[in-house]
């Protein structure tokens, strides 16, 4: 399966999907005006991936800052992941947030209490 | 007497002002905005929760501006004919302000009072409460946040939303938000 890699920019996040891994990452900023535009593609791939997902797909999300456009679509890869999860292959999510961040303590907080899936959150130490 | 831009803008550059801006909301714009504010030493310079808000919340005001702002009024003291808005930010004392203006066509101003009214009436609590629903309600528009926006501004700031609407003509009001991080 095809690996995609996005190179972060000053509104988009570092991406990077691994189907050979089953790694997804996350990293950085997700401010864009359009987010539906930039994560789209990401979202397609998911689906391809879902249908012959690996037995275990691990998901690193490190963001340090989303707007509210982008939260919806974190969502939507989230909510693709809970359907590959109840499919009966491991998923686990990890949520890495800034020591004190207390804004991104709460995102994870709200996804997790949103979707079914095993999520870890990390505190990074600055 | 009608509604002066000019005043108006003049009376919110009090305090220290780290970004003014007058003119079309455009990616571009918004991108040059956030550079400029990232840059800034001021800010820099602040605990990374306040600068992290302070970025959060610029991001979020300057985006609805964006999504949601009325073209402004072809007049001739106003030339731009696009997405018209205003952005300051600055520092008072020990809080940062941030203060958007836009024109909003009179037939949309209730609906846009109410939501804000109705955002500041709920308790921390409860903005927690309704940010998750409407996140993890499936119709959201394509737009923006739908309607995550102003509720995140609330969350994040711990503070109320103060606005002030202004005659401009028979069509338009000028609509005036601050938003205050401590």
């Amino acid at each position: 399966m095809e690996t995609i890699i996005r190179e972060g920019s000053p509104k988009t996040p570092y991406v990077m999907l691994d189907g050979e891994k089953g790694l997804i990452e996350i990293k950085g900023r997700s401010i864009p005006e359009n987010s539906v535009e930039f994560y789209k593609p990401l979202i397609d791939w998911l689906d391809t991936y879902g249908e012959d997902p690996k037995d275990t797909t691990t998901v690193n999300v490190q963001l340090e800052y989303f707007n509210t456009s982008s939260s919806k679509c974190i969502l939507d890869i989230f909510k693709k992941l809970e359907l590959i999860y109840k499919k009966g292959t491991k998923v686990q999510i990890n949520w890495y947030y800034e020591e004190d961040d207390e804004d991104m303590f709460e995102a994870g907080e709200d996804y997790q209490s949103i979707i079914n899936i095993p999520f870890s959150m990390f505190e990074m130490e600055e | 007497m009608g509604f002066d831009l000019d005043k108006w803008v003049l009376h919110k550059m009090q305090g220290e002002v780290l970004l003014h801006y007058v003119g079309e909301i455009t990616s571009d714009k918004i991108t040059e905005a956030l550079t400029k504010i990232e840059s800034n030493l001021n800010i820099k310079n602040e605990k990374n929760i306040i600068r992290k808000k302070v970025f959060n919340v610029f991001v979020e005001c300057i985006q609805n501006l964006f999504h949601h702002v009325d073209e402004s009024p072809k007049a001739s003291d106003i030339e731009n004919k696009g997405k018209f808005g205003i952005i300051i930010l600055a520092k008072d004392n020990s809080f940062y302000r941030i203060s958007t203006g836009n024109f909003v066509r009179i037939d949309k101003i209730n609906i846009i009072k109410d939501r804000v009214d109705q955002v500041n009436s709920l308790s921390d609590e409860e903005i927690k409460s309704v940010y998750r629903d409407i996140l993890g309600n499936e119709d959201i528009t394509i737009k923006g946040g739908g309607g995550l926006g102003m509720l995140d501004i609330v969350r994040k700031t711990g503070n109320k939303l103060e606005y002030s609407v202004y005659t401009y003509n028979k069509e338009l009001v000028f609509f005036a938000l601050d938003v205050y991080i401590s």
